[in-house]
């Protein structure tokens, strides 16, 4: 199981890349593996601004659905478009291609309670 | 929770194992997509080995199946198999099975691995007429070898003409090293192919087999998770979802198997329902924008109004297009109707069609 050491992770099994307060969203190769094959990515709070924990999108997988979760509270500036023709890339390149949003972070001190590559590591069994 | 006899098997093929009816049974090996067109273009094996088997014997099986059952059995040869369903007394379904002729007075049933227990009892408290049950389904194997280049494949293991053994007929004889296996041509699939019915003892040989026969023709392990899809785009009934104890067969499209040349159970109810017409109908719909419905989302109108529920939903991997099953009231019901599906916080227009949403 691949499990990138410089990148954040959350118990919902998503990945946080910090940019400055610019934050880049995806969902960890655990978590593609459980889903099996995505068909579709819905992201429809594009400009919103949202509080750490809320529902920022779904994913449908061809045998079942799942909300993804705001890892940290800010503006959601960007939404990975390539998902829309290519939704298969979350499989294939889960920490590449496959990355889902972008957000603007508003309170980076949120980033102290996401996990490590090992807490994360832990927390799936790997 | 149960073991199937070759659990090591799948696991050491990589297969997520999940529980399911009861049985620790392989969902997916390599991905559902990948193993949904393997069945459409090639050919593929399911373990199955889950479903329930009766024998019914004696002088008086037949009457005893024609009171439970509601296709005709006595149109049944040797040799030949039917689909069929258990009505309950109150209008709804015990269960959908297929029932085979094996001798001149011996049945198979074959029934959903959820139900054997109901079933069962079901069966037997109907049995007035003195007919001898036998419960095999602990000791029988079940394995679907579907697709177009299943019988090419398989054809080495037997020396029976496999391509001689019409739609829903089947032979007892040698496959795989093994003597008096069922060979049946039916399956869940619409991508033909077979079924084979043998011991726990003997299954582990035959899978074996039918992978070193099927090597050249791209065969693999399939899950439950594209048995799932296959059945979708065929508009077939899964019992649990489309179909259960409060779903009559007529409004869920199963007026062809059930025959009214017959008294069986509940038969006066259900031929008036069917005489006047059902209030409500099972629908094939596709959606006419992205989206996947699923089983529990609501079917609403065009005022947002609810009209029913989504029974079985999935994105259909042969078509790329969301598919459904779903109740609503017949005036919904129409070929070329739309309909919408409530998905999260969207209403999706839909269109009612006619099964089977794929078409080879």
């Amino acid at each position: 199981m691949n499990i990138p050491s410089e990148l954040k992770y959350t118990k919902d099994h998503e990945w946080i890349r910090l940019n400055g307060d610019i934050a880049t969203v995806g969902i960890t190769d655990f978590a593609q593996s459980e889903l099996g094959d995505i068909v579709y990515v819905e992201v429809e709070t594009v400009d919103e601004t949202l509080d750490a924990e809320e529902i920022f999108g779904t994913v449908e997988a061809v045998k079942t659905v799942s909300d993804l979760f705001l890892p940290l509270s800010g503006e959601i500036i960007e939404f990975n478009t390539a998902l829309e023709d290519a939704p298969e890339k979350v499989n294939t390149d889960p920490y590449g291609e496959g990355w889902m949003i972008k957000i603007k972070c508003s309170d980076l001190s949120q980033a102290d309670t996401l996990l490590t590559a090992e807490a994360y590591k832990k927390l799936i069994g790997a | 929770m149960k073991n199937i006899p070759l659990s090591k098997t799948h696991i050491a093929l990589g297969a997520k194992m999940v529980p399911f009816a009861g049985f620790n049974m392989p969902v997916q090996y390599e991905g559902v997509n990948v193993e949904h067109e393997t069945v459409r273009n090639a050919v593929g094996v399911f373990d199955v080995s889950h479903m329930g088997e009766f024998l019914i014997e004696g002088e008086h099986a037949l009457e005893l199946i024609q009171q439970v059952t509601s296709n005709d059995a006595s149109k049944l040869t040797i040799g030949k198999a039917q689909y069929s369903c258990l009505p309950n007394d109150t209008g709804g379904i015990v269960d959908d099975l297929i029932v085979y002729r094996i001798k001149e007075t011996t049945y198979l049933l074959v029934v959903n691995a959820s139900n054997i227990e109901k079933d069962w009892q079901w069966i037997q408290s109907k049995n007035k007429v003195g007919a001898t049950m036998r419960n095999l389904s602990d000791t029988y194997s079940l394995l679907a070898i579907q697709g177009p280049k299943a019988i090419e494949a398989m054809q080495s293991l037997t020396s029976h003409d496999l391509s001689a053994i019409p739609f829903y007929g089947f032979i007892v004889g040698d496959f795989a090293g093994i003597e008096h296996v069922i060979i049946s041509a039916t399956g869940y699939t619409g991508s033909g192919g077979f079924e084979i019915y043998c011991k726990n003892s003997e299954v582990k040989q035959i899978w074996d087999k039918v992978f070193e026969a099927g090597a050249g023709y791209g065969i693999k392990p399939i899950g439950l998770a594209a048995r799932d899809t296959l059945r979708l785009e065929m508009g077939y009934c899964l019992y649990g979802n489309d179909i259960d104890d409060n779903t009559s067969p007529i409004e869920a499209g199963l007026g062809w198997i059930t025959k009214f040349t017959k008294k069986f159970t509940n038969s006066e109810a259900l031929e008036k329902e069917k005489q006047n017409g059902p209030t409500r109908k099972l629908i094939a719909f596709e959606l006419n924008e992205r989206g996947i419905p699923r089983h529990g989302y609501d079917i609403v109108d065009a005022n947002g109004t609810k009209i029913g529920e989504v029974t079985s939903g999935t994105m259909a991997p042969s078509l790329n297009k969301g598919i459904g099953l779903g109740y609503v009231p017949m005036a919904f019901a129409e070929v070329g109707s739309t309909v919408f599906i409530q998905i999260r916080k969207n209403a999706i227009p839909a269109t009612v069609v006619k099964l089977p949403f794929y078409k080879g």
